[in-house]
């Protein structure tokens, strides 16, 4: 065979569309939903009502009357089997991790938990028999606000009382930074409840064959739910499939082993029946983790020339009612980000868990970065007109300068690379930023009913999660490794397996993109599979922004030993040492003899014919890799919003929108501005729209999405994005990209909201900034002092 | 039960159907189309969106009975052998990432461009206000809309 395949062009970098879409773009789908078997049947559960009960009785006789219906149960039914879901990061050795039954047996503990379940022939009799269940219910009182749930005398949400953990974390002498500093500034802001809302509602398909259980969910995580459904609940890992067909976006919030996965799973067994269980939105709402939660209070402690001294940070974070897998954690990865990009002398940071009866929080889009970004960029403007500083020229005076990398922060972190210098100035060049100051102090001067604010925020962040040992040391229960198969087919085409578990990401087009340069095979020759433990057997998921920087390094490590292992049946085929090869482009050459080559392809043919195996000399090209990182991958950026606020009717509109983001090497541009472009528009809407909101009872009020106001296209503008590029310390130098928009741009939102009104004395507003929230912060600043 | 006849992409349907039933299950586990989605209960969010006699509803928001003698066209159907113009803007401007959103989304910019075959982006992005997205922030659905309008629908 004569090599006919010409060496590609280099695909990173490359605008490359996307594998994915023909499938998507043509209604050919697997969403979970759409999976069918033969006889499958369909649940439906009913839910508590209370936020806090006993449960007296619960009596599904009247649910077996109902035509369809094949079964219906209580938690009591299962009570024997269900244990508990599984919480994977006990952060403290005292934490209390109160039990989780799938479905609640004695007390249910949030409005939304799942107290009994009918399984029938359609989901329509599934749902209708839901309403001959007789539920009796002893009330408790809810408990619904984290600061009242910790003083004495607050009812109880489980018998260990309210509070779960307390974690600390100090670096450098605080009471020295603090002591004598000429300028101090205290705050308290508040992380509102937000709900991911993928627009893929969560569904969950269970079907046993003999021992043999196949379960396809909306999940992003379908390794660690094989893991979990083997470890908590006592099924073989080896007979477990799980398969995460196409997934409708996840946003962290199928980062989770739900009730209602482990649920399904037991409810087929029991009957002996594939069974599907497809939430609606507004049980969706109520029943899938909900995100942020948090009370922030925040105390920065700096000199006049406003070089920063210390920081203090004191959160308390809304638990929910049960700790599930990764919640107390969540606000702990914002622990190490509160320092952000500046140095400073001392910090501490101290963490409180509290339970109330409301669902669970847990992973949602940045996790804990989100928060700790939104307080240190808010601060740093109050801190800036404490100082009277421009608020960009107290950045620079504080953050870590290009050259001063590698750089441990205060919080411990060593950040292996940054240029905030150069981020900040390219975004002020596109946004105008002198111009806006100066049309902002003429719309002030002639006392304009709509103001111009400005907002920054030179955000950094941590992720590509993680290096093993970290995780260990945090008392994380899993390693943050990722794996992947290279499986070279004898016509010369490319299987690619991947651990990561994309939905939406694009793994199969930038994966092929990152393959085809270390193979020197062509991009369209490449097929990545993922998604199906039975395909890919092993893997650590996507969530985190670690799916590149984890697992694209994995990829890697298995080219290279594709690579080399071709080296040696090349060496036989071409009758020279293999040290005198040299590999360019998908072809082994003989140094100094260029026709003497053979390319991967005509390799894996020979390599599968094996008729020249060398001695001692496996017959396979194919590889396995697993990467473990050293280190985060620290992508940062700078971005400035500029907002006009009507002060008469508080609406506030993004006039621009700049990111600039500095997400080191690009493997596909359109991929990451379409994460960067999401993500803001994710962190916009914490800023201006999106609240989860309890009443007085703990009813969740915003169960659909006209409660729950996930912005539309007219409600949020064009952004303009840009890039600076430095490398990263890992092969590719690659960084994290889908959590920097949404860590990034709540920030710049409310700072621009109150640089409009700064002059009206406002200093802060609550998220969500809704027109009624900005009206009363203008009108009530005169007396309160600013405060709304 | 009621009988109703439907046509679905080109093919015409006769069933015995719950008066009850909504349009989106009809399709999805009738007539077998599950390329249209559902993403919410409250009409909110147009992944479910079809075009019913040329125009654009949410199938949730229909009652199958309600579309008997209609003409239905899902994303399914869009395409006639080679891909819609919308289609095709995009997967070449990236507006789409998990898919989920994607044909109620399509659905309806194919309806809104027949309405205004040269919208102004501020009119793409009033006339799509109906389809809710989770994960393109909008930019790249405007973009596309803006470049299918261009190579005329």
């Amino acid at each position: 065979m004569t090599a006919t395949t010409e060496a590609p062009a280099a695909e990173l970098g490359r605008a490359r569309l996307r594998k994915e879409d023909a499938r998507l773009i043509t209604g050919q789908t697997r969403w979970t939903d759409n999976i069918t078997q033969p006889g499958l049947l369909q649940i439906a559960f009913l839910r508590s009502p209370y936020a806090h009960a006993k449960i007296k009785n619960v009596d599904v006789s009247g649910a077996l009357q109902q035509p369809g219906v094949i079964a219906a149960f209580s938690g009591a039914d299962f009570a024997a089997e269900q244990g508990s879901l599984p919480c994977a990061w006990p952060v403290t050795p005292d934490i209390v991790i109160p039990p989780h039954p799938p479905m609640a047996v004695d007390e249910v503990r949030y409005v939304g938990e799942a107290v009994a379940v009918v399984v029938a022939r359609d989901k329509y009799e599934a749902a209708d028999a839901l309403a001959a269940i007789d539920v009796e219910y002893e009330p408790l009182p809810p408990v619904l606000d984290m600061r009242a749930a910790l003083e004495p005398g607050s009812p109880k949400v489980h018998d260990a009382g309210n509070k779960s953990y307390e974690w600390v974390f100090a670096n450098g002498d605080v009471d020295a930074a603090f002591r004598d500093a000429p300028v101090v500034v205290e705050r308290t802001y508040r992380q509102q409840r937000l709900i991911p809302c993928a627009i893929e509602p969560r569904a969950v398909v269970a079907s046993w064959i003999g021992e043999e259980l196949t379960l396809w969910s909306a999940t992003q995580i379908p390794h660690v739910l094989r893991f979990a459904l083997s470890a908590f609940f006592g099924i073989p890992e080896q007979d477990i499939r799980v398969i995460a067909p196409d997934v409708g976006g996840g946003f962290g919030s199928k980062l989770q082993v739900t009730a209602e996965e482990v649920l399904a799973v037991l409810i087929s067994r029991r009957v002996g029946k594939p069974v599907k269980w497809t939430e609606t939105r507004s049980e969706g709402n109520m029943t899938i983790h909900h995100g942020r939660d948090q009370w922030q209070q925040i105390k920065i402690a700096a000199d006049r020339d406003g070089r920063i001294r210390g920081l203090s940070v004191d959160l308390l974070a809304d638990m929910g009612a049960y700790l599930m897998l990764v919640t107390p954690g969540v606000p702990l990865l914002g622990a190490f980000m509160f320092p952000a990009i500046y140095k400073m002398d001392a910090y501490s940071f101290k963490c409180t868990g509290v339970f109330t009866t409301k669902m669970p929080t847990d992973a949602y889009r940045g996790a804990g970065r989100p928060e700790a970004t939104y307080a240190i960029e808010r601060i740093m403007d109050e801190l800036a007109v404490e100082l009277g500083m421009e608020p960009l020229e107290l950045r620079e005076r504080n953050w870590i300068k290009h050259e001063e990398f590698p750089y441990t922060t205060i919080a411990g972190l060593t950040y292996d690379s940054g240029n905030y210098e150069a981020a900040t100035a390219k975004a002020k060049e596109l946004f105008d930023y002198d111009a806006l100051r100066r049309e902002q102090l003429e719309r002030n001067a002639r006392g304009d009913k709509v103001r111009l604010g400005i907002g920054i925020s030179t955000f950094t962040e941590m992720c590509g999660l993680a290096p093993s040992r970290v995780l260990g040391s945090l008392s994380y229960g899993a390693g943050g490794w990722e794996h992947a198969s290279i499986r070279m087919l004898p016509t010369g085409k490319v299987e690619v397996v991947t651990g990561s578990s994309a939905h939406g990401q694009g793994h199969e087009t930038a994966w092929s993109q990152i393959v085809a340069d270390q193979l020197g095979v062509p991009f369209e020759d490449i097929r990545v599979l993922h998604g199906d433990t039975q395909v890919s057997p092993k893997g650590m998921d996507t969530y985190g922004s670690r799916s590149l920087a984890v697992g694209g390094l994995a990829l890697v490590g298995a080219c290279d030993k594709v690579i080399a292992k071709a080296k040696v049946f090349a060496a036989a085929m071409l009758e020279a040492s293999a040290d005198d090869l040299e590999w360019s482009a998908g072809r082994f050459s003989v140094r100094g003899d260029p026709d003497a080559s053979k390319t991967i392809q005509e390799i894996a043919l020979a390599a599968f014919a094996a008729h020249g195996t060398p001695d001692g000399v496996e017959p396979s090209l194919d590889s396995d890799h697993t990467h473990d990182p050293d280190n985060f991958s620290f992508p940062h950026g700078t971005h400035l919003c500029a907002t006009e606020v009507d002060t008469e009717t508080g609406f506030v509109k993004i006039r621009s929108y700049v990111a600039v983001d500095d997400v080191g090497v690009v493997v596909n541009p359109l991929i990451v501005e379409g994460q960067v472009h999401g993500g803001i528009a994710q962190g916009i809407a914490q800023a201006l729209y999106e609240e989860g909101i309890y009443d007085d009872d703990g009813n969740l009020v915003t169960t659909t999405l006209a409660d729950y106001l996930v912005p539309s296209a007219a409600d949020l503008p064009s952004y303009v994005t840009s890039r600076t590029e430095t490398a990263a310390s890992n092969r590719l130098g690659v960084k994290g990209v889908g959590e920097a928009g949404t860590i990034a741009s709540t920030p710049a939102v409310v700072n621009a909201i109150v640089d409009a009104l700064r002059p009206f004395g406002v200093n802060d507003i609550t998220m969500p900034c809704t027109p009624e929230r900005v009206w009363r912060a203008i009108q009530s600043a005169s007396t309160s002092g600013g405060m709304a | 039960m009621t009988h109703i006849t439907v046509t679905v992409d080109g093919v015409t349907y006769a069933d015995q159907v719950e008066p009850r039933l909504l349009l989106v299950h009809y399709l999805r586990e009738v007539v077998g189309k599950t390329g249209t989605p559902v993403g919410c209960d409250t009409s909110n969010c147009g992944a479910c969106t079809v075009l019913m006699d040329g125009m654009s509803v949410k199938s949730c928001a229909v009652l199958a009975v309600q579309a008997d003698g209609s003409d239905v066209t899902t994303i399914e159907g869009l395409s006639n052998g080679e891909l819609h113009p919308v289609q095709r803007a995009f997967h070449e401007e990236h507006a789409l990432q998990c898919g989920y959103c994607t044909p109620g989304m399509i659905m309806a910019a194919a309806d809104l461009l027949r309405d205004n075959p040269h919208p102004t982006d501020e009119q793409i992005r009033d006339g799509l206000e109906g389809n809710l997205c989770r994960c393109t922030g909008y930019e790249n659905i405007v973009r596309a809309v803006r470049r299918a309008a261009g190579t005329g629908v």
